[in-house]
């Protein structure tokens, strides 16, 4: 049952003039979008510039930090290394999509309780990454924990309180699941 | 909490969860690259691929005709309007744009301004520049020798020495030195760094044409010098001008400086009447933005011959690239270096400091520590442990014969400071207690009998923070104080403004504690705010860890100030006399009538409906706090690290941190920042170092070379704390956001340098990466053949 698209005008702060403009329909945070973007467009700056979701950051420019990171179709990826034209009929979710019906998810959740963060600029991008080893891993060890974060760099929290967080929130997540009747 | 003890939701000591979460965690942060505004247009910058080499011509038409940009800026044009050059905070000048000459790789050239992001990189890939490549110097001992090609031909004096800075008592200290009957001397190199916050640095600027009102959004740390700085420099109307700090995404030390990208979208907002934004590229970030430390220290120790130290003497040259725009105060162009004495009773010290330019961007700004203090502490932690070795005396017993003892202070240093207080080895022994510091020795001697490589490692530190007392501390000629704003609307609810700004250390959260504390009014019931110098008191911003010293401090005095007011609204509302009322529990109560009391809460609807008749209305207050002194906060971090034999790889299985920043407002924020600051001392231990070829070529531009510790290589910190207030803090609080960094590279090189002690090591310069192990270890072997 799809919702109509919101049609977005290009955003002036990424095409220049002249410039050739490639369609794009993509669903993003359960809602369908339509743009027209210059193909070089980076997915981080589709995002940002053209849908207004500041949430996802930029603290890098090699694909080393981790801040943008989004889900492209359920999958943890980088959106500084992805054109906005690669996300043609794809779904992608960013953190302003964990909060749903104003109900925080466990992750969000857990990041407070464990003081997770300090500047928040990592922040996003540790809970998009977070939330897909969550997915395929609820219970996960302190090591796969550390593993999974190793694409995400912090540099206030020296990580301490981010793994306990993600393991809190992955806590939180079954109890919820059994709570509801779902598989523990 | 006891039972039925007097509670304040959210006071002091309390780890109640931070209130600028909510907004992180939904990604509703506002930092500066979120900052929107109609019309805006975007900035971006050629770079020199030359460390140093003559302009000879630079050609804009190719940029102008990409779509969209609209204006090249040149140093030329800067010339003609007197902005080519801007000074620096120690009264050196350091170039906005070059006219003639590129003195670093990286360094800004022109400014392309266009009405996309995209457009703006576009034009400032076309500009045309032609160079003449002159020599590089890019080592400091080099660039002192005669002859060395003089970089910055600009200055009268025409060489490469900055400045000279000596403190202490050179011959006393000779002497005492000669006559000690043991000696150790070392070479430490501290290595360039970078704070790489995840945040870069940039800006939006904002000209009103008609109302002549200039706004900037900016990523600093200072909101207020800046604002000065700008009236001062650019000639602008003070009242005109608004700094906005919004959310900053992590500075360390920096986002402190004035970076030429900030003065290009200030003038080029000006040039086209548009809001300009400016947004660094993390590679532009770390091969342009000012770097940290760069010392090249030679360090000697006297000792009596059973370990009891007697005189320190240390000879430093100071690389500072080609300008001297260290963030230092007014006086101090060496920092808090001569806290180098440490946690030990010198009674004579000496330490001299020369500054070089060399070919590189400007150095001598914080990596998450107060005024080079990490230099001074990595100093004498690592002789501490050389005198052990040479003395054959455990290094902890070595700590614990030597420490200042705590009925001392507060305690005059051999180089001036007055200590607070300190339990020097009341930290130790409980780092050692937890770690089970005898049970590790004795694992480690059963190891070497196997040939397995262990090593335990201490750094028992002394801080020097808070800056600073208006006697001695100044920037730009603006003392040092800090500043906090209390306003309890009639309802009982506070709005608190402070001169200081958050960088991720949770001041919005921090001060609240301090207030709920002071006024008995819930902590979720009081608002912070920062970072906007039209509405918040002046100060000095936040650095070196003087935010609780200084704007903490201010939070007491002000609430404090309005307690006295309250109190007389009270015995009003109780129909008393003042005298006869005391502030008790978190209420005034009548003395022996403690049932008979009025809530803050109570007063303050007083203030605004039914105050004396005389007195004014309201209930706020303003507070300048000028600290009286420093605070020194301490502590013992013990580090145990195992040593891969064949790749010198270096693991750090355990480390334990006590540290003591006197009272604790949120224990849960106070473990927070320890983290954070050991993670950023464990950095430049193994990883972290920009370095550069003799062309001036920077390795380590990007996140690829640069390396940043992920959560794979961290190790799992331990921490635990002992309390020694500070006497003089009103509260006791001494600050603590980088007590970690300064404390944690000497006990891991300490370790390292423990591990390696049946090769004979007496010291490895950092970063220990496992090739220099390696090496070590290879040359041993093949003597061994």
């Amino acid at each position: 049952m799809a919702a109509a698209a919101r049609p977005v005008s290009p955003a002036a702060s990424l095409t220049s003039a002249g410039g050739t403009l490639v369609h794009v329909r993509v669903t993003v945070n359960g809602q369908p979008v339509v743009a027209e973007v210059e193909p070089r467009t980076l997915l981080v700056h589709f995002l940002r510039e053209v849908l207004g979701l500041t949430g996802t950051h930029i603290g890098c420019d090699t694909t080393n930090c981790g801040a943008c990171t989004v889900h492209l179709d359920g999958k943890p990826v980088k959106s500084c290394t992805v054109l906005a034209v690669q996300t043609d009929g794809r779904d992608v979710r960013t953190v302003e999509g964990l909060e749903v019906g104003g109900k925080l998810s466990p992750i969000q959740e857990a990041f407070v309780e464990c003081h997770g963060l300090q500047c928040g600029f990592c922040t996003p991008g540790m809970m998009m990454t977070a939330t897909a080893l969550l997915a395929r891993n609820p219970n996960p060890t302190e090591d796969e924990v550390r593993d999974a974060i190793r694409g995400n760099l912090c540099r206030c929290t020296g990580y301490v309180n981010i793994v306990k967080a993600i393991q809190l929130a992955g806590q939180k997540m079954q109890t919820t699941a059994a709570g509801a009747g779902g598989k523990p | 909490m006891s039972v039925g003890a007097p509670h304040v939701q959210g006071g002091i000591g309390q780890s109640i969860r931070r209130k600028e979460d909510a907004r992180f965690i939904r990604g509703k942060g506002n930092y500066i690259d979120d900052v929107k505004m109609p019309g805006m247009l975007y900035l971006d910058i050629t770079r020199s691929p030359y460390a140093h080499a003559k302009i000879t011509a630079i050609r804009t038409e190719r940029a102008l005709k990409v779509p969209g940009v609209l204006a090249v800026i040149t140093g030329k044009d800067l010339e003609a309007a007197g902005l080519a050059w801007m000074p620096t905070l120690m009264s050196d000048k350091q170039m906005v744009l070059p006219t003639d000459t590129v003195m670093y790789q990286a360094q800004e050239v022109a400014a392309v301004v266009a009405d996309s992001r995209y457009a703006a990189a576009d034009g400032a890939a076309a500009v045309e520049v032609d160079y003449e490549p002159l020599p590089v110097v890019t080592n400091p001992f080099k660039a002192l020798e005669p002859g060395a090609p003089v970089i910055r031909t600009d200055r009268k004096e025409q060489s490469n020495h900055i400045w000279h800075w000596e403190t202490g008592d050179k011959a006393g200290t000779d002497q005492l030195l000669t006559s000690s009957p043991v000696r150790v001397a070392q070479d430490l190199y501290i290595p360039r760094i970078h704070v790489s916050s995840m945040e870069t640095c940039g800006c939006v600027a904002h000209l009103d044409s008609i109302s002549g009102r200039f706004t900037i959004y900016m990523t600093t740390q200072a909101p207020h010098a800046i604002r000065t700085v700008l009236a001062l420099v650019a000639g602008l109307p003070e009242q005109n001008i608004r700094v906005i700090s919004p959310d900053i995404g992590g500075g360390f030390g920096g986002k402190v400086p004035v970076y030429p990208g900030y003065v290009l979208a200030a003038v080029a907002a000006i040039k086209t009447g548009h809001p300009v934004k400016w947004i660094e590229d993390r590679s532009e970030n770390l091969q342009a933005d000012s770097f940290a430390r760069d010392y090249h220290i030679h360090a000697e120790v006297g000792a009596t011959s059973d370990g009891k130290v007697t005189a320190l003497k240390v000879k430093t040259l100071a690389d500072h690239g080609y300008t001297d725009a260290a963030a230092n105060p007014s006086k101090f162009p060496a920092g808090l270096f001569h806290i180098i004495t440490g946690s030990y009773p010198f009674s004579k010290a000496f330490v001299e400091v020369d500054a070089a330019y060399t070919n590189k961007p400007p150095g001598g700004i914080a990596y998450r520590c107060s005024f080079r203090v990490t230099e001074a502490v990595y100093t004498i932690e690592r002789m501490m442990d050389i005198l052990a070795h040479r003395l054959k005396i455990d290094p902890a017993e070595l700590r614990l014969k030597n420490f200042i003892p705590p009925e001392a202070f507060p305690y005059a240093s051999a180089l001036g400071w007055t200590y607070d207080s300190g339990n020097y080895a009341g930290a130790l022994q409980k780092a050692m207690q937890i770690i089970d510091y005898a049970g590790l020795r004795r694992e480690q001697a059963e190891k070497r009998r196997r040939g397995e490589l262990m090593g335990i490692g201490i750094s028992s530190f002394t801080e020097i923070v808070g800056a600073g007392p208006s006697s001695t501390f100044d920037i730009l000629g603006i003392k040092m104080f800090d500043a906090a704003e209390v306003r309890i609307h009639p309802t009982g609810k506070v709005l608190a403004r402070f001169g200081t700004k958050s960088q991720g250390q949770g001041h919005e959260t921090t001060y609240a504690q301090i207030l709920a504390e002071e006024l008995g009014i819930p902590a979720d019931d009081i608002r912070v705010e920062e970072g906007d110098t039209d509405t918040a008191p002046y100060g000095l911003g936040t650095y070196a860890s003087r935010s609780t010293p200084t704007a903490g401090a201010a939070a007491s005095m002000a609430a404090r100030k309005i307690r006295d007011k309250a109190q007389k609204i009270a015995a009003h509302l109780l129909e008393v006399s003042p005298d006869d009322i005391e502030w008790k529990d978190y209420a005034f109560r009548v003395k022996g009538v403690p049932t008979k009391s009025k809530t803050m809460q109570e007063v303050a609807f007083a203030a605004y409906t039914n105050h004396p008749q005389g007195m004014e209305a309201g209930l706020e207050a303003v507070d300048y706090y000028d600290p009286p002194n420093m605070t020194y906060p301490f502590g013992s971090y013990i580090c145990v690290v195992d040593i891969d034999k064949e790749t010198g790889q270096v693991k750090v299985r355990r480390f334990v941190a006590v540290d003591d920043c006197g009272t604790i407002i949120n224990p849960m924020i106070v473990d927070g920042q320890i983290h954070g600051g050991l993670t950023m001392g464990f950095a430049p231990a193994l990883l972290e170092e920009i370095q550069y070829d003799e062309n001036g070529n920077v390795r380590g531009g990007s996140f690829v070379d640069y390396l940043l510790p992920t959560a794979v290589e961290t190790p799992r910190w331990e921490t635990a704390k002992t309390v020694t207030p500070s006497p003089h803090h009103p509260i006791g609080a001494k600050g603590v956001g980088e007590s970690a960094t300064v404390g944690a590279p000497p006990a891991i090189v300490n370790a390292i340098v423990d591990a390696l002690q049946p090769y004979g090591v007496e010291h490895i310069d950092i970063p220990v990466h496992p090739w220099k192990v390696w090496q070590i270890l290879h040359a041993a072997e093949s003597k061994a053949k």
